[in-house]
Order: C-alpha cells, then structure tokens, then sequence
C-alpha cells in the first residue's frame, strides 16, 4: 500500500498545491486527512488565529474553565512535524483564472486546488444601533477578545441583553452570569428554540433558564439599539412593549451566515453559500467548499443545505480529502446525530425528531419527563409503520453507536423500548429511568412491552 | 487575551472574589492551623484535648463553610467557573505559597520531626505533644510525628471528601468513589492500624507485636513491607501475624491482579489509596494544573518503571539479605529466592513479549527488553561470583537510597507539596510503583476502558484539561477511538466534565477493547473503511 501510494505521488501529483482558506474543524480535517493520503503540500491560510481551536470552546475561556491553549486540540509542533504550513493573512480575493488568492497585505499565493472552508459571521438584520460599541455577536477567537472588554465583571457590564434564543444565546447567557452579570434573554419565539424543539422538552428549558437568574423574556424581539453620548450602547428597546432596557452590552446571537463575502465577483456560485455538489465541488474546477460556508444545490435528506455544525465540518473534511487525494468520493452522511449543553443540561439526538411547527402529520412523539429532576426525552416513529425516527434526550447520556444501529436496522419503536437499557450512556451508578420511560409509554399508547435488562453482548455485538 | 485582574489578595478581585462567609471561613480554617503552629513553637497549651478538638474542628468548620457558601446556592452541574482566574488554582501568588510551605512542611516531618516536638525518651513537646491525648485514647502510646501527620491527613480526606461530595453531588459515581476513598483511608490507614497497636504483647498474638499495617497499602508502594524487622513482627505474632504476612504476599500477586482485570486499576488507585484519596479529595483544585504535553508521556514512562525497577531489586537485595542458605534449617534460602525471582520475571517478559507485544510502543520494548536484560544478568553476576553482596551494591544500600529518593522524596515533599504547581497525581503518574504496575495490567489485560461516544466529540478539551493524570484524552475521543491508557486512575471526572456526554468508563468485553476502529459515525460506511484503512 505505502509502495503503491508513494509511486503514484511521484507520477502525477508530487507537490501539487492544495491551499485551504479557514483553520476551522473542516479545514482542518481535510488537511490532516489530506496528509495522510498524499505527499501533496498543503498550505492553510487564516486570518483569525495561528492555529487551529476548538470553536465550541470558546466558551469555556471566558469562563475560566480552561485557558484558550487548551482549546488547541494539537501542540503547535504538530503542523511542522506533519507539513502542513500554517500561513496568517486575510484572504481578499480569489482569482480562479490565475488559481491565485490575494491577501490584505502580503503577497498572493497560488494553488493548484483551493477548499474554501471560511465558516460563518453572526447575523445582523439591519436593527438600528447594531454597529455601535458594546455590540457584538460571539463566533470568533477575536469576538471573546471584545467580550472580555466589553464584559470583564459586573461593574463594567451592569446589565447584558442577548438577542437569539438559539444555542449561542443561551451559552453566551450562561458564560454572562459566571461573572454575576445580569442577563436578559430575549427571545422571538414564544418557547426557548421551540422551532427545532418540540414543545415538552422546550418548556423545560426555559424553566431551567428562569432557574439560573436569567431574565427571560419570551415573544420579544429587538427594536433599536440606543447609544450613549460616546457611541456605546446604552439601552435597548423591545419591539413589542416599547420598554427600554439598560445595558452595557447587547449579543447578537441570531443565528449564523456564511462567511464568504470575499467570493463576491470570483466567479464561483454563491447562493446564501458557496454552492457546491455532492462532490463538494464549486462551478469552477478544483475549487472546493466545506463546512458551515457551503450550501448543498439540494439538501440532502431532511438535512438543511447549508449545515452549519461541527460534525458536518468534519466530516465534509474527511470526504474532501477523499476526492482530493484522487478517489472521488460523494458526502454522504449517515443517521443525523447532534449535541449541545443547555446550562446544566446535556442534551443529545439520533435521528429525526421535529419540532410541534414543522413535524409532519405521520411523526407520532412519544414524550416522557421526570417529575422533579429536568429529564426528558421525546421518541419520534412513523405513525403507520411504527418505524423508529429518532430521539431527543435531555440530561440522560444515550449511546450514539446503539442509535446508528437501530436506524440502520430500522427497528420499531416497540423495538427500541424494550431495549431502551442498552443504550444507556450515564455514568455508572447513576439511576436509570428506563423503567419509568417504558411504563408511561405503555400506558400512553395502550401497549405492554417489558424491559430487558442491559446486555452487554448485545451492546458490544459479540456473537 | 485578557483583561481580568491578576491580584495577590486573598480575596480576589472580580470577576471572582470570596464572598464574606468564605473570607470568614478562611480565617476559621486558619486559627486551626494557627493552634497548632503556636504548638509547635513551644506555646504550652494548658488543656491539650481541648486545644486539639478546638484546633481540628476549626479546621473542619472551615472548609465545610466555605464549601457550603461556594456550592450550595447553585444548582447541581460542573462547578468550574473562574478556576484559572483563581490565584490558588491557577499557578499564581497563593498556590506559590501553598506550594512552598507544604513543601517545608514535609522537610520537616521527614527529616526535623524535632522541631515538631518529637521527644525520643520522655514526653513529646510542641505540635506532636498536642497529638499525644488523642493518641494514648486510640493505641495507647504517645503521638509521634506519623501520628500527627496521619490525623491531619484523615482530616484532610474527609472534610475535602465533604466539599467534593458537594461540588459533584449530581453524579453518583463520583460520591460513591469519594465515600469509598474516605471510608478506607480513616478506618483503613487511620483507625484500625493504631487499634491493632493494642493487641501487642497480647496472648492473642502469642506475646509478639505485629509491625504498624495498613491493610490496604500493598506492595510495591508500601516497599518496606518485606523488610526484616516487619517480617519478624509478623513471625513472632502466631496465627494472626502468619495470615498478614500470607495476605501481604496474596495482595500483590492475587488479589490486585484479578480486581484489576475486572474493574481496571481504578478500584485501588481512585477507591481505596490513601495517596488517591489525598489526591481526589484536598488535591482536587489542582488537577488541572497536569503537564498534558507528550513530553511528559514521555518522561512519565521512563521516571515510572524505572522505579518500579528500583523496588524490585531493592525488595529483593532487602529479603535476600536476612535469608540463609541451609535449606535443612528453612526451605526459602537465598538461592532458592532469587532463583523464584528470576523465574517469575522470566514468565512475566515471556508472557508480555509473545503475546502483548503489538500493544507496546518501540521504546517500552526496548525499555522492557533492556530492564529485563540488567535484572537476570544482575542476578547472574551474583551467582557466578558469589559476592556478599547482591547487585552490585548493599542491600542497607539500596534500601536508605529507595526510602529517601522515592520513600521521602517523591511521594512527599515533591508528590504532596507541589500540588498547587504540578498537580495532585504527580507521585501517582510519575513515581509510584503500585500504579505502574497496575497501569501494567489495565493496558495489557483488563476490562477497563472509557467509551468514546461515537461521533459526539467536539473536541473542547475540557477532558484533557482536568485529567489530572496527564492524558490528553480529547486526542482520543475526537477521533472516536476508546481510551486505554496505563495510567488512567479511573476518577471519571473526564466524563463527568464532558458537555456533550462523549465519555464512559465501563468494564466490558476485551475484543476491540483497544484497537477500536475510529468511528466516526455520521458518514457512510463507505467512507468509514477508507478512514480507517492504515
């Protein structure tokens, strides 16, 4: 294999020159697996910091759980050891003609293939005031700079007003009140992120959000920004009420866009992304994009066509590599699977399972929550099949390989509650509630299905 | 980028600052040790058991306070915030003297015990004379200064223990294990040793004394436990002394083996070690202060079995020497001995080298290889010359060396007084014998592993960051692998950290135990058998 590989590289593709724009998790990974396929040399171009960290983290900085090294997932020898150059710069222009990028300051580089994986910017919707000091979205290295100036503690920031209940807001919302800042959370919906929750567990959340002293405001949106006699933000006021709200700082977290303004005259098809097939393959050849920053012509199953999550980075990664490396390879992702952290609240899903709006008539949910603890979980199936669809768990660990299999197989619910025990993630000694779980569902749907006990031979599949 | 305050007060500045029930907590926990540090310069304390029952219940209150203001007004979840703002957990002013005065501290219990009032021939003076009530009510003799320390860290385990149960009151595995932890060290290490100190002389024990033993402190780490004085304690004391010396040898060679095998080296190292309690306990705030780079894997490899091959020859050199060599007279003689050591460490080699052999890296080969290689030859050199001594040195030799560099050294002064600079497993990572050994027999034939969660990982890097052993265990779980690392002590706090539920330590099956296929679920099973293709 290696004597094999080494010969092509030699005849045909010895020093081609792939650049990659974005250190995200998808540049990232496309390098690395790109170095593990080839000789080629691959250069990786970012304006945001020297290498590459984990976006997810950022978080954690500013609350003092870890320091921004740790959020580097690789010792800085690691891109040196591995040739893979690492070049700061901001990436101005792409002159596909000239396969040839120019930077803001420094001399253009050129390549024989390109992959654009320049992620997302925080949305911004014209609202009056949103450029003033003090306003700010959370998305970048230098965006978690601004904040620790704009909200060191709270005799600077006497007051924070979020605007976006999604997962961003909420986690700059909790990340505010590690610093005892108070928060108002204002949020368009009537239920915390009730346009991908169903309504159970979204409830849920926004109670646990009431418990940690966050000021919740339901059905408000954002009017106007106001500023000081020095330019910063000085209030806000919601939309619906007319009340004006005292802040220091304002976060916009409604959402995100892709990043590619630059690509604007290049040539290259740009919907609200960079368009790409399946192949992740642009309109303009051997230029790729992947990651949040591309846009699928069609989306792909129930998935949107612009996927903006780590996952999806890394594994359009891992496939563009592929093609790169000469074994055209379509992305083609398995099971839906997902995660994020609500406050305190883990939450996972496998599968599908929509929201109470956008739910289709044969998605049956089955909803169980703890009386007093904030657990819950909702299982979609197919209304006439019974065919397992997916699951939401909030505060119970579910095994992620247990669920590929099952939608793989496309067990019955009846199935996957009887063997609801083997996919059980929770620590060891936890309590379980698959128990509770099974009993309810028989008893909301008129059935009589028993538990089996957990089985390592199953979960482990040893014949 | 930071605009946060780095101060040396105490109390901090904002964003974190003690609120004042902590600043009063603090200073309760400080008049505690302030009685004690008048003690020791000779102020004489005109009813010693209350002073003490003051002086440790000061202590106690203390830290309960200040635990119950930093956790109880919050809800049950990771309780992390502003750790590295924090001066004492974040390498700064005050974890520079913590660090310091912990470190002197040892100094003197190992070397001064004078200074501490130790009186050889009459009453006991200064901290140790405070000890001496509670002492003579436990064992019936006076304090000395192991009695001081043993207390203080019965209390430290325990009132820590009380604070940790608190901060992770929301996970069960981590409040049985701290329950464990503080249950053994207090009965275990604590109570029964000094009771049993009152059966000597006793009819039971045939008018002999047994040597002062911690049950649950199993060879190697507690090396002297085959040194002569103990084995002629043990000897001297009937049936009782017989079955602790047969359940000294049968801990090391039969019951660690098969609890290991089950559970992973995480039933002795994170449930029941006195030295895994001080660490998962008092040591806590410290374990992200670990060196996570490879660097030190490396270095930890080396320093770590290197020691245990220290203990080894020098347990041997120590039993060989008070062996005789007429068989008729006793049928273990020095010859017999060292020819069963060779043998045992023969099969062990064999055993690794034919059928693990895939599982070590280069270097642990060669390392293996050449420690084997100096061992046999060792015990070769002895045969053929006949020398009085064996390897190359005195036992005597070898076994003040080992006491002092490893015994006193290592495990304490550096071990336990740098917590607040290296982290709270430094001795347990890079020096004690016990856990190479185990660490041994997790990585090449246990059950154990932690579970990586499919394709879940974000790769934050808050596992790597509190792993107080050093694992940089986000390398594995972002590429979907399981870990199984010599090392790893079990603490679960990696899984009880993790955002996105990505990680379980479980006991399962060996097959694919660690050459797990990196599963990225979320992509076809195409694409997967390419990612994995070597």
């Amino acid at each position: 294999m290696d004597l094999v590989r080494h010969i092509s590289n030699n005849r045909f593709d010895h020093m081609e020159n792939i650049v990659i724009i974005g250190n995200g998790i998808a540049g990232v990974t496309a390098a690395r697996h790109i170095r593990k396929l080839s000789d080629k040399r691959i250069t990786i171009i970012s304006a945001e910091t020297d290498y590459f960290f984990s976006r997810t983290a950022l978080m954690y900085v500013y609350m003092g759980h870890m320091k921004f090294e740790h959020t580097q997932p690789y010792e800085n020898g690691f891109w040196k050891k591995n040739r893979i150059e690492l070049v700061k710069g901001y990436v101005t222009q792409v002159i596909p003609d000239e396969n040839k990028l120019l930077l803001h300051c420094a001399e253009p580089i050129s390549y024989d293939k390109l992959i654009i994986a320049t992620g997302s910017k925080p949305n911004k919707f014209g609202w009056p005031g949103q450029d003033l000091n003090g306003v700010q979205g959370l998305y970048s290295k230098q965006d978690l700079d601004l904040l620790e100036q704009n909200a060191p503690n709270n005799k600077v920031c006497k007051r924070a007003v979020i605007v976006g209940g999604g997962l961003i807001g909420i986690e700059l919302a909790e990340m505010l009140r590690t610093r005892d800042i108070p928060v108002t959370f204002l949020v368009r919906e009537d239920s915390f992120w009730n346009g991908i929750l169903p309504s159970g567990e979204s409830q849920m959340i926004n109670e646990h959000i009431v418990e940690h002293h966050i000021d919740l405001r339901l059905s408000s949106s954002l009017k106007e920004i106001v500023a000081d006699e020095n330019g910063k933000v000085k209030s806000i006021i919601v939309e619906e009420t007319g009340e004006e709200i005292p802040c220091n700082l304002v976060g916009l977290t409604a959402g995100v866009t892709p990043n590619i303004d630059f690509l604007n005259d290049s040539g290259i098809e740009l919907g609200r992304g960079v368009k790409v097939n399946r192949f992740l393959e642009t309109n303009i050849k051997d230029v790729y994009a992947i990651g949040d920053c591309a846009e699928q012509h069609e989306a792909i199953g129930n998935r949107r066509p612009i996927e903006a999550v780590w996952y999806t980075g890394r594994m359009m990664g891992e496939v563009v590599a592929q093609t790169i490396c000469g074994n055209k390879t379509p992305y083609n992702p398995g099971h839906w699977f997902n995660s994020a952290k609500f406050l305190d609240i883990e939450y996972q899903t496998y599968g599908w399972v929509f929201s109470d709006q956008r739910k289709k008539a044969e998605e049956v949910h089955f909803h169980w929550r703890h009386p007093k603890e904030k657990l819950c979980i909702t299982i979609a199936y197919h209304k006439d099949s019974e065919e397992f669809l997916g699951i939401n768990t909030f505060g119970i660990r579910l095994r992620h390989d247990i669920f590929d299999r099952w939608l793989s197989e496309k067990r019955k619910v009846d199935y996957v509650l009887e063997h609801l025990a083997d996919a059980n993630f929770d620590p060891e000694f936890y309590r379980t509630y698959e128990k509770d779980i099974v009993d309810q569902f028989n008893s909301d749907f008129g059935k009589s299905i028993t538990l089996k006990k957990k089985s390592l031979k199953r979960i482990f599949q040893i014949a | 980028m930071s605009t946060y305050n780095k101060s040396m007060a105490l109390t901090g500045e904002p964003p974190k600052n003690l609120s004042t029930n902590q600043k009063l907590a603090t200073l309760t926990g400080v008049v505690g040790l302030g009685i004690m540090l008048l003690a020791i310069f000779n102020v004489s304390f005109p009813n010693k058991t209350l002073w003490l029952s003051i002086s440790l219940s000061a202590l106690f209150v203390g830290i309960l306070w200040f635990s119950w203001d930093a956790y109880s007004q919050k809800l049950p979840g990771i309780k992390n915030d502003g750790v590295w703002f924090k001066s004492i957990s974040s390498r700064g002013f005050w974890a520079w003297v913590a660090g310091l005065s912990l470190t002197g501290f040892y100094i003197i219990l190992y070397f001064y015990p004078e200074y501490l009032g130790l009186v050889s021939d009459g009453d006991n003076k200064g901290v140790i004379g405070l000890f001496d009530p509670l002492s003579k009510a436990l064992s019936g003799n006076p304090a000395s200064q192991w009695f001081v320390y043993g207390t203080l860290y019965t209390v430290a385990i325990l009132a820590f223990g009380i604070k940790f149960l608190w901060k992770y009151r929301h996970n069960r595995y981590e409040k049985l294990r701290t329950i464990s932890v503080m249950f053994f060290q207090t009965a275990f290490a604590f109570i029964i040793p000094e009771l049993m100190a009152r059966l000597n002389g006793d009819k039971i024990l045939n008018g002999g004394s047994l040597p002062y033993y911690d049950l649950k402190n199993v060879w190697p780490l507690n090396y002297y436990n085959f040194e002569s004085y103990r084995i002629k304690g043990f000897l001297s004391s009937g049936d009782i002394g017989f079955a602790l010396l047969i359940f000294g040898i049968l801990s090391i060679f039969v019951i660690t083996p098969i609890l290991t095998y089950k559970y992973g080296k995480r039933w002795y190292c994170s449930w029941v070690c006195g030295c895994g309690g001080l660490a998962e306990t008092a040591g806590d705030s410290f374990r992200q202060l670990s060196d996570k780079s490879t660097f030190a894997w490396k270095v930890e490899r080396w320093v770590v079995h290197s020691v245990v091959v220290f203990v080894t020859l020098m347990t041997t050199a120590v039993v060989y020497s008070y062996l005789g060599t007429d068989t008729s007279k006793y049928w273990l003689t020095k010859s017999t001995f060292l020819i069963g050591v060779a043998v045992l460490l023969t099969l062990v080699f064999g055993w690794v080298m034919l059928f693990k052999r895939k599982q070590l890296q280069k270097d642990a080969q060669y390392g293996a290889i050449g420690y084997f290689v100096i061992i046999i030859a060792l015990i070769g050199f002895h045969f053929f010359s006949g020398d009085g001594y064996v390897f190359l040195f005195k036992s005597e030799t070898l076994r003040k060396s080992y006491s002092f560099l490893i015994g006193s050294i290592f495990s304490g002064v550096i071990g336990t007084g740098f917590y607040p600079i290296f982290g709270s497993r430094v001795w347990c990572r890079f020096g004690c014998p016990m856990a190479a050994i185990l660490g041994f027999q997790q990585r090449l034939f246990s059950r154990f592993r932690i579970t990586t969660n499919g394709g879940q990982c974000i790769s934050c890097g808050n596992c790597s960051t509190y792993c107080e052993m050093g694992i940089d265990v986000r390398a594995y779980a972002q590429k979907g692998e399981n870990i199984v690392r010599a090392s790893c002590v079990g603490c679960g706090i990696c899984s009880a950290v993790c955002p996105r539920g990505v990680l379980k330590l479980e006991n399962g099956p060996l097959e694919g135990r660690i050459e797990s296929n990196q599963v990225l679920l979320g992509n076809d099973v195409d694409l997967m058998t390419l990612v994995n293709q070597k």
